[in-house]
């Protein structure tokens, strides 16, 4: 495999390899569906529910929910699980949800550097980058330096908490609510939340 | 086990590289690849460990340079030869060429797609009592089991602090290997990134593992 892929961590080139990729995932599919294991049609329901039903936005609403809400903020930060499924159909929340705070003393990042956990249900699947080496690798021993790497500088003396999910816990950044954002409603809010800000490596984009 | 997937403060790798406005999938066969892993994780009985452990036992070289999905390919395709459920010549040739035994819970239909869309739990009750209590300081055992963990070598022999009893949980090193649940309670040990890294470490930087209590002895 070329060396393109390996810094990318994902396949974006051309050629027989994406091909080949294709063609070997397309057999696997016919022989578990001649076998009778799996319906392609469920298949198909499955793809489609994470492009186009679960993704950051789940997230976004429980973090506006308790930047207006103390309440539930604090419900929240004691049982995450048990807090989001208050809020009723759209956010369905398997157990052992964490959510962690942010404040101007304490900066949470999330990494999984043993494979890839991420709370799907909150932020949809992860990025590539989340997945990768240079992210696994170095989250837990320079997570000052990979802020860097995506335009984040916090002032030296705020402490960084990095969590590796190393078991089936699951972590939700909950990022401090911007100042000039008085007065805002909670579906305004939401659509400041990033994904980025929710994993810790950004924080939300107040538009200029 | 050792393997090249425990990345945890490794060197070399360069800077995170993000896309921006990342699609979802890059391609549709890794689309099919995510909901065939899904599928026979729910219905042939592989849970997320031996998952996890297929995945671990690709040659470190291949690991390293394969894509996400590719990884997840290769680790189906081992986990269903290992079981019997398609055979070697089956992938070579592209087809089905035999029936192969019926899973445990069936075809992976439509009716089974909302089962998978909220994670199941992990935890179980035990008859013990947690041997550690928050604020509590520990050690983590130094092990290098040849199967599955997930004690990270950069976390092991290191001193940190009982911060959360996150209740008792399946406890993966058993559950890789088709040994049973064997609950353990599960615990939030945070560490001083000076204990992890040294002197020269960021003073102000914490990390945090979450331990199962066979990791853990008192400190």
């Amino acid at each position: 495999m070329s060396d393109h892929k390996l810094h990318h961590g994902h396949d974006h080139d051309h050629g027989s390899e994406l091909g080949e990729m294709q063609l070997r995932v397309r057999a696997l599919e016919t022989i578990l569906t001649e076998k009778g294991y799996v319906d392609p049609k469920a298949l198909d329901a499955i793809v489609e529910t994470y492009e186009t039903k679960i993704g950051p936005r789940n997230g976004a609403r429980v973090v506006a929910r308790a930047w207006v809400d103390p309440a539930f903020k604090a419900a929240l930060l004691k049982d995450a699980s048990a807090a989001i499924r208050t809020m009723g159909h759209e956010n369905r929340v398997g157990d052992h949800l964490i959510a962690v705070e942010n404040t101007p003393r304490r900066h949470n990042v999330i990494v999984c550097t043993l494979c890839s956990c991420y709370p799907w249900e909150m932020l949809g699947l992860p990025p590539v980058w989340y997945k990768a080496a240079p992210y696994r690798s170095r989250a837990v021993k320079d997570p000052r330096g990979v802020l860097a790497d995506f335009g984040l500088t916090l002032p030296s003396d705020t402490e960084i908490r990095v969590w590796d999910s190393t078991a089936e816990t699951r972590f939700l950044v909950l990022p401090m609510r911007p100042a000039g954002t008085e007065g805002w409603s909670e579906e305004r809010l939401a659509e400041i939340v990033t994904r980025d800000s929710m994993i810790g490596t950004g924080l939300p984009k107040v538009p200029a | 086990m050792n393997g090249v997937h425990d990345m945890g403060g490794m060197d070399g790798f360069g800077k995170v590289e993000v896309e921006p406005n990342e699609p979802t999938f890059h391609e549709p066969w890794e689309g099919r690849v995510m909901a065939m892993v899904r599928a026979m994780g729910a219905n042939a009985g592989l849970n997320i460990d031996m998952q996890r452990f297929s995945r671990e036992s690709i040659p470190p070289a291949i690991y390293l340079a394969a894509s996400y999905y590719q990884k997840w390919f290769l680790g189906l395709k081992r986990t269903l030869i290992e079981r019997n459920l398609v055979g070697a010549d089956e992938f070579a040739a592209g087809r089905s060429l035999r029936a192969g035994p019926p899973l445990p819970r069936g075809k992976f239909s439509m009716s089974d797609v909302a089962r998978i869309r909220t994670r199941g739990s992990f935890q179980r009750d035990v008859a013990s009592q947690p041997l550690f209590k928050v604020g509590d300081k520990v050690r983590t055992r130094n092990i290098n089991p040849t199967t599955h963990t997930r004690l990270p070598r950069y976390a092991r022999g290191k001193t940190g602090i009982v911060e959360r009893i996150n209740g008792s949980h399946v406890f993966p090193d058993s559950a890789a290997h088709g040994h049973g649940e064997n609950p353990q309670w599960l615990y939030t040990v945070v560490f001083a990134g000076r204990e992890l890294w040294g002197d020269d470490a960021d003073p102000t930087l914490r990390i945090s593992i979450d331990a199962f209590e066979p990791y853990l002895e008192a400190a």
